[in-house]
């Protein structure tokens, strides 16, 4: 069952009637093919290259996967057509980080320090701003005091967008409003958070392409007066990652760990047909965990990233 | 990446030596790596199929393994075969024979639609004297409009809007607003959208069918990876646009998803978008578009910049002082500041494969101009002419002046006479050649 049955939501249906080819049983027909042999033919591990490469896995970590399948069937001959089929998901999950206990993805855990504070970054347009609304409602939700810091002081109405959101989610903001310095309302967000006794608070910062130094540097700067206010914040940095980006994720995740060593993704509009399969190579090489998944524009489309289910929606079912 | 690809390709043609034509065989390794660099750069796994497989049948029989080089030779069929696939006519935007002339903007959510719609209306404005009314149909995203009415602030231009959520009345009222007011251009933003949102794909519909555009334009991010070809082929299907529009080009994208989209809908790529200010908006330049998926960079378009502030004219003032050793520090310190004008410098040694290496990856601070330029500004206009007259008394009301240091300027002084002699050896180089020894033996980043 994929992650979005599991939510019941009904984009599932058109998930699977979409314009790409059908991809049902093909996990199937891999492990029968795999069955009894010491080797792989050619013809499977295209069908596997194909499903890894149009998920935007990318060719280096198709290529890994691949090889550890092959050596593993060279191995352990006359396997299973189950046996072989986990295998390959374990393969797969096993690429994937797992969440790190001081960093909890469940929305009612507890957390080491109060205000623990989550700083969210990205390049433009892959929604920050929303996840951050989601976010901030699902925390609420659980019984936590949550504060908004609308530190994307750049885009035109960002501040206004964040704003509805916060209404939404019946949370307070912390703004100065368009154009003012992105620092000084992170500061001004994390001293807020910590004078209210508030549990979490979330800072929205501008879109900014990752090659941009200047840009960059002001981020770091926003992460820099954070820490002066709370001892070791931000506690979370999280970069937004949009489902159908290419490889260029893998640039993006390079840079803003270089810049604010991101601790977490998010995964976002995974309700279209894009796969999403870049995280697995930026999870495994930047050792950050997946933690949430986007699934549409509702304040309730936004889930905890499950390792399991990622990788049997990536095969279609 | 360029350089990678090509000798890679020679490689795979050194197991080849001895056989003179290409057949079906020796050319698997080759036509794999091909593959495998459109694939990086996120070419859709189909297309990237379909493009080898062409490629294959193009050399097939032919002699380029008696090439000296034929990795490069290789390379060179591929970039060009790109660029024929990009198509060569410009590709304009339709205008109505009688007004208003109207587009549509569509696409995905965050591919930037709306920055795209005010930059289309201040190049509508300016470069075609159009007078533009931009309609706010995105009536979901929350302060979507009031982003649209920010932008529309900033280049002067009104915006229509209704406090209903009813995209297709927006669409509709703004056209006979445009009429009455006598305004010859509406350009509709409408809602980000999923291609499998059967209602949201009904509304775009619903609005096209309500205001006949002359012009449909498809929003694409340059990042997107394989999923292109699903979203253009469902808008397409939905909408049957004219033309696409990439955005964000000014990331280090490799941007495959152009030649997926081109592949599989064959419309024409109209604009792209470098930029987040209103005036990043520029043509779409087939050639430059497969250097860049090739891992080339967008070498031309830095040249481009370059130019713009170094006009010729002034390039061969400049030449001329130099050879006859009359470069001093007010030419000197203009050079700093057209340089400044050209944009975040470190933004744009980026935008050069390799060039951060070139520079011996040393950090690039654009602060860097700034002692330079007040040292200089400390100056008398003698002392900036004859640097020679710069004794040890000068030097140490200068470094008052400028708030440096006596070791501060004499190692500016000494940069300078550096750099002196190398632009003299540089004034032989070719143009690019020169913008880029210039940018290195430019005395920062120390």
């Amino acid at each position: 069952m994929g992650f979005l049955e599991k939510l019941g939501l009904k984009k599932k249906e058109k998930l699977d009637e979409g314009v790409q080819k059908s991809r049902d049983g093909l996990l199937n027909k891999i492990g029968k093919a795999f069955v009894g042999k010491d080797k792989v033919d050619d013809a499977i591990l295209d069908d596997l290259e194909e499903i890894l490469i149009t998920s935007d896995v990318g060719v280096n970590t198709t290529i890994e996967i691949i090889k550890k399948i092959e050596e593993r069937v060279a191995r352990d001959k006359f396997v299973t057509q189950d046996e072989l089929q986990s295998m390959l998901r374990q393969e797969i999950v096993d690429l994937l980080e797992d969440n790190a206990p001081d960093k909890p993805a469940e929305f009612n855990a507890d957390f080491p320090v109060k205000p623990h504070v989550i700083l969210v970054v990205g390049v433009n347009g892959v929604g920050k701003t929303t996840t951050i609304g989601k976010l901030a409602h699902l925390y609420k939700k659980a019984g936590k005091n949550v504060i908004l810091g609308a530190a994307d002081t750049f885009r035109a109405a960002a501040v206004d967008q964040l704003k509805i959101w916060s209404e939404r989610a019946d949370v307070p903001i912390i703004q100065q409003g368009q154009n003012a310095d992105p620092a000084s309302v992170a500061y001004d967000t994390v001293a807020a958070a910590k004078a209210r006794g508030a549990d979490v608070a979330l800072v929205d910062t501008a879109g900014r392409l990752h090659n941009k130094k200047a840009l960059m540097e002001e981020l770091a700067k926003i992460k820099r007066v954070m820490g002066k206010v709370v001892e070791g914040a931000p506690h979370e940095v999280i970069l937004v990652l949009d489902a159908s980006t290419g490889q260029n994720a893998l640039q993006q995740a390079r840079a803003f760990t270089e810049t604010v060593e991101i601790t977490g993704l998010a995964l976002t509009k995974l309700d279209g047909t894009a796969k999403g399969g870049i995280v697995i190579g930026v999870s495994h090489e930047l050792n950050v965990p997946v933690k949430y998944i986007g699934l549409g524009e509702q304040i309730e489309d936004l889930q905890v990233f499950d390792r399991a289910d990622f990788v049997n929606a990536l095969f279609g079912e | 990446m360029f350089e990678d690809l090509s000798s890679k390709l020679d490689k795979a043609f050194q197991s080849l030596k001895g056989e003179a034509r290409i057949t079906d065989v020796n050319i698997a390794e080759t036509v794999r790596e091909i593959r495998r660099a459109l694939l990086d750069a996120d070419v859709n796994y189909e297309v990237a199929r379909q493009f080898t497989d062409d490629i294959k049948e193009q050399v097939l029989g032919s002699d380029v393994l008696t090439s000296v080089n034929p990795g490069q030779q290789f390379t060179k069929i591929v970039h060009d075969k790109l660029v024929e696939t990009f198509g060569g006519e410009k590709a304009d935007i339709a205008l109505a024979q009688t007004p208003p002339t109207v587009i549509l903007i569509a696409g995905l959510q965050g591919s930037g639609k709306t920055t795209f719609t005010g930059k289309l209306a201040r190049h509508l404005k300016q470069e075609h004297k159009r007078n533009p009314l931009l309609a706010a149909a995105d009536v979901y995203r929350p302060a979507a409009v009031d982003q649209l009415k920010t932008l529309a602030s900033q280049i002067d231009v009104p915006v229509y809007s209704i406090e209903q959520k009813d995209a297709v009345r927006v669409a509709k009222e703004a056209v006979s607003m445009a009429k009455s007011l006598a305004l010859d251009t509406v350009i509709i933003d409408t809602a980000g959208r999923l291609h499998v949102d059967e209602d949201m794909m009904n509304e775009v519909a619903e609005i096209k069918k309500a205001v006949n555009p002359h012009e449909i334009l498809f929003v694409v991010d340059s990042m997107t990876g394989q999923d292109a070809v699903n979203t253009a082929k469902e808008f397409n299907e939905r909408i049957d646009f004219d033309g696409v529009i990439l955005t964000k080009l000014d990331g280090d994208t490799r941007g495959g998803a152009a030649l997926s989209i081109k592949s599989v809908v064959n419309k024409p790529i109209k604009f792209v978008s470098t930029g987040e200010k209103l005036d990043a908006l520029s043509p779409f330049y087939p050639d430059r578009m497969a250097q860049r998926i090739l891992g080339m960079g967008d070498v031309v378009s830095f040249v481009e910049k370059a130019q713009k502030e170094f006009d010729e004219k002034e390039a061969e003032k400049l030449q001329k002082k130099i050879r006859s050793d009359k470069f001093d520090l007010n030419d000197f310190l203009e050079q700093i500041q057209k340089i400044k004008k050209m944009g975040d410098f470190s933004d744009l040694v980026n935008m050069i494969p390799g060039a951060s290496k070139a520079l011996d990856d040393a950090e690039i601070d654009d602060d860097a101009f700034k002692p330079i330029e007040a040292i200089i500004l400390s100056m008398t206009p003698e002392e900036r002419q004859e640097p020679e007259l710069l004794n040890g008394s000068r030097r140490r009301r200068i470094a008052k002046g400028s708030g440096t240091t006596v070791r501060e300027i004499n190692q500016l002084m000494k940069q300078f006479d550096q750099m002196k002699s190398m632009m003299k050896t540089m004034s032989k180089m070719g143009k690019a050649g020169r913008a880029l020894q210039g940018l290195k033996n430019l005395p920062i980043g120390r």
